[in-house]
């Protein structure tokens, strides 16, 4: 059965492969810890009902996907199959492109827009799409434009947030995320109940969420500066050194080179979540081990990822701030321990209901801890004229590294089996955790520079964000 | 713009966008309504008129509110008029007593369902399935029930695609996954990892059946018994089994040197060994029926754009005749003598 995974595998790909960042919780002066318990920038919140708007647009027609193709356009399980693979790889390159975009240009807010109006277009394309080739076409469209906004969509979250509420701010953001993609279904499916097979009304709903998320982007979201804003401040500033962070020279005035993402931190962050990742079981493989295991997961094999989702929406916001609180690496290292517990409950022998709500739990609980968290820390870790380069770099190492995972593990089952092959991984991810730990303990280490960046005044964005 | 303005303008927005989705929503019901009271009835007579004699039970595939509902013509008359009933499957076989039914529902994710209807029980039985259904069959006498579906969660390195299928014991409800059976290949027995088996067709004994099994890229036809759990493979490139109601041949499909995804049907003399495949210019995708012993039925697509409406054809299990169509906008025919 084909699609099952691929709306959740996907947003948990894009969740997670947000970029990890430098911790300045240490050292931030009292004055801006205090600000841990002021509530989430209004940026941060249009962009989560940007996020929430676009996911039950594209949620809608995910779920309704594999009927229409099959019982509309007569196309078999496999073809369908082959469909859902695209749905994987498409985006992850364009990502990169993105953040570059974004960087570039210096306007990260209208090269989300683009990606956001991209797949938008391609819910008006769907109603006249016939065939194979065109829905492939369509959808193929549609990643690319998941792809682009990702990056920039993050920096803009970055940008309009203080560094000391960084984790909340992207907790909050998924979490509105998540609950889109548990709305889209619903609503397609009510609307197949108010109108039997006629698909092209879902289509109709959906476009007419993007166009609503896409609205609320263009009208209500500030068009944030990063770069321009840092030289603005840098220029204020008593001292233009102590804005600057370590990496980047005082403001510079050209385009700025990708070659400040050249710093040992970040590739030691990038290192980090490449290991990690590389030993993240997919969440369709943990939840083929569930089922395999007992009829009961069997049967509700399709709704075992809103288990998982239900844990990480509620979970998202206050692991958030435990990384503000705590530190983004512990925080993000620790997930991992969480995901060895999902591990095990997965792979042990005894099945029933506890073990398995327990897997679901730990699964989104893991993915609470690490998704938004490795956003926040990348944010932090970059100097602010290329953070949506360095968030589409973490985000691609990251997919990358589940990539292979998926290849390795799907070989691992065959030759091992299902149970001893989940437990290998687990015993690989408790090595791989202390030295993860290891990697990231100089990345956290506080430098004047960074505190300073952390202490400017971001989010002025959001007090203008109305305007 | 003014932040003013800027609200006002996101407002409209949302009420052109809410608007016109439910405006399109409330036309296309009331256009769906008057179609169905505009339509000329469909040749339709009730369930219980048919349900005594030898008939054809079937996915209805005529675009409409009746469309995957299970539903069933005489045996002496399958183009005549049908009777619908009120089941939604996807997939669906029946005998005299019983019908087993495959289907899928809509909510915060799809899920599968698979019931076993027995004439004379108030409530269905629901088996356990997982998986997209892709084929279904009952043993003669009723007593077994065969499942296979397509698995998720190994299709994410798209390196192909993985089935379960398993057979029920109703009178108990206990069920054997066949990949927990011993499976003998050229008289060893053999663990292949990549093993994958669907398609089960039931001999009349209660104990034997037959059944594909895949592994090192090669597809083969299988014969099973339950009674001694094993499964020894028979003959290679013969897929989704049917075996005649006498039992002397097994039709299945059959790739030979095509693309993937490309079948014709083809039958096998169970005693002579003689293979002959069946002519026809179109792929076949199904797990074809027996509609007497000398003739098989099997569903295709519609032409073009009414994919979704497909059609049930017959041909001659001897090769001597084309195709043609049987029954029109059906699917998944079971044959009840």
């Amino acid at each position: 059965m084909y699609m099952t995974d691929r709306p959740r595998a996907d947003a948990a790909a894009a969740g997670q492969g947000a970029s990890l960042r430098r911790n300045g919780v240490r050292s931030r002066p009292r004055g801006v810890r205090s600000r841990v318990g002021t509530p989430v920038g209004s940026t941060v919140v249009l962009l989560g009902l940007v996020s929430l708007l676009t996911d039950v647009s594209s949620e809608a027609v995910s779920a309704v996907l594999p009927l229409y193709l099959t019982a509309v356009l007569g196309l078999s399980p496999l073809a369908f199959g082959f469909v859902d693979g695209l749905y994987q790889g498409v985006s992850a390159v364009v990502r990169i492109l993105g953040g570059w975009l974004s960087d570039r240009a210096d306007r990260p807010k209208w090269v989300a827009f683009a990606g956001y109006g991209l797949s938008a277009v391609t819910k008006v394309a769907l109603l006249a799409a016939q065939g194979l080739g065109a829905v492939t076409a369509v959808i193929t469209v549609d990643r690319l434009g998941k792809g682009l906004r990702t990056a920039p969509r993050d920096a803009l979250i970055a940008a309009s947030t203080p560094t000391a509420t960084l984790g909340r701010a992207f907790g909050m953001h998924r979490a509105l995320d998540t609950t889109g993609a548990a709305i889209g279904p619903l609503l397609a499916f009510s609307i197949l109940w108010l109108v039997p097979g006629d698909y092209s009304a879902v289509f109709v709903a959906s476009l007419a969420a993007a166009v609503m998320g896409l609205a609320v982007l263009l009208l209500l979201v500030p068009d944030l500066r990063p770069r321009r804003d840092r030289m603005t401040t840098a220029a204020t500033a008593t001292s233009a050194a102590a804005a600057a962070p370590a990496a980047a020279p005082a403001a510079a005035p050209t385009p700025p080179s990708l070659r400040l993402l050249r710093q040992g931190r970040f590739g030691r962050l990038m290192l980090a979540a490449a290991v990690l990742g590389v030993l993240t079981i997919s969440d369709g493989f943990l939840y083929l081990s569930l089922a395999r295991r007992d009829d009961l997961a069997a049967t509700w094999f399709p709704l075992l990822f809103v288990g998982t989702n239900v844990a990480y929406l509620a979970l998202a916001v206050p692991l958030g701030r435990l990384s503000d609180r705590w530190g983004r690496a512990r925080v993000l290292v620790g997930g991992h321990l969480l995901l060895v517990g999902a591990y095990l409950c997965a792979a042990g022998p005894v099945g029933g209901l506890p073990a398995t709500l327990a897997c679901l739990f730990l699964l989104g609980a893991f993915y609470a801890a690490t998704d938004g968290v490795l956003a926040a820390f990348t944010a932090t870790l970059v100097p602010p004229e290329v953070r949506a380069s360095g968030i589409a770099t973490t985000q691609t190492v990251v997919a990358a590294a589940r990539f292979a995972s998926s290849v390795g593990f799907g070989s691992l089952w065959l030759w091992l089996g299902r149970g001893p092959a989940v437990y290998a991984v687990a015993a690989a991810l408790v090595v791989a955790v202390p030295l993860a730990w290891w990697l990231l303990r100089g990345v956290e280490r506080p430098t004047p520079g960074l505190a300073s960046a952390a202490m400017r005044p971001r989010d002025v964005g959001d007090t203008g964000a109305g305007a | 713009m003014s932040a003013r303005a800027r609200l006002v303008a996101l407002v409209v927005v949302c009420l052109l966008a809410l608007g016109g989705t439910a405006a399109y929503v409330l036309v296309a019901r009331d256009g769906q309504r008057e179609a169905a009271a505009a339509a000329p009835a469909l040749p339709a007579v009730s369930v219980a008129s048919l349900q005594d004699e030898p008939r054809i039970v079937f996915r209805n595939a005529a675009i409409g509110p009746d469309y995957g509902k299970v539903a069933m013509v005489p045996l002496s008359d399958p183009g005549g008029p049908r009777a619908v009933t009120g089941q939604s499957c996807d997939r669906v076989f029946a005998t005299s007593t019983r019908t087993l039914c495959l289907g899928s529902d809509g909510g915060a994710g799809t899920t599968w369902r698979a019931t076993v209807t027995t004439r004379g029980e108030a409530s269905p039985r629901r088996l356990p399935l997982t998986g997209t259904p892709s084929r279904a069959r009952l043993s003669r006498d009723g007593s077994h029930a065969a499942t296979t579906t397509f698995v998720a969660g190994d299709s994410y390195t798209a390196t192909g695609f993985s089935t379960r299928t398993v057979i029920t014991t109703l009178a108990d409800g206990s069920g054997s996954d066949l990949e927990d059976f011993r499976l003998v290949h050229r008289g060893r027995t053999v663990r292949p990892a990549d093993r994958n088996f669907w398609g089960v067709t039931f001999a009349a004994d209660g104990d034997t059946f037959y059944v594909t099994a895949s592994f090192g890229k090669q597809n083969w036809l299988a014969r099973g018994s339950l009674s001694r759990r094993t499964l020894t493979t028979l003959r290679a490139d013969a897929e989704c089994p049917s075996l005649s109601p006498d039992g002397t041949h097994v039709a299945y499909k059959k790739r030979q040197d095509r693309r993937a995804g490309d079948w014709r049907v083809a039958v096998l003399d169970l005693a002579s060994g003689r293979e002959t495949v069946l002519p026809g210019g179109r792929s076949v995708d199904d797990q074809v029926e027996w509609l007497d012993d000398r003739q098989l039925v099997y569903g295709l697509p519609g032409d073009g754009s009414r994919a979704a409406e497909t059609n049930v054809w017959v041909v001659a299990a001897d090769g001597t005749s084309q195709p043609r169509v049987l029954i029109e906008k059906a699917w998944s025919p079971a044959v009840v003598r």
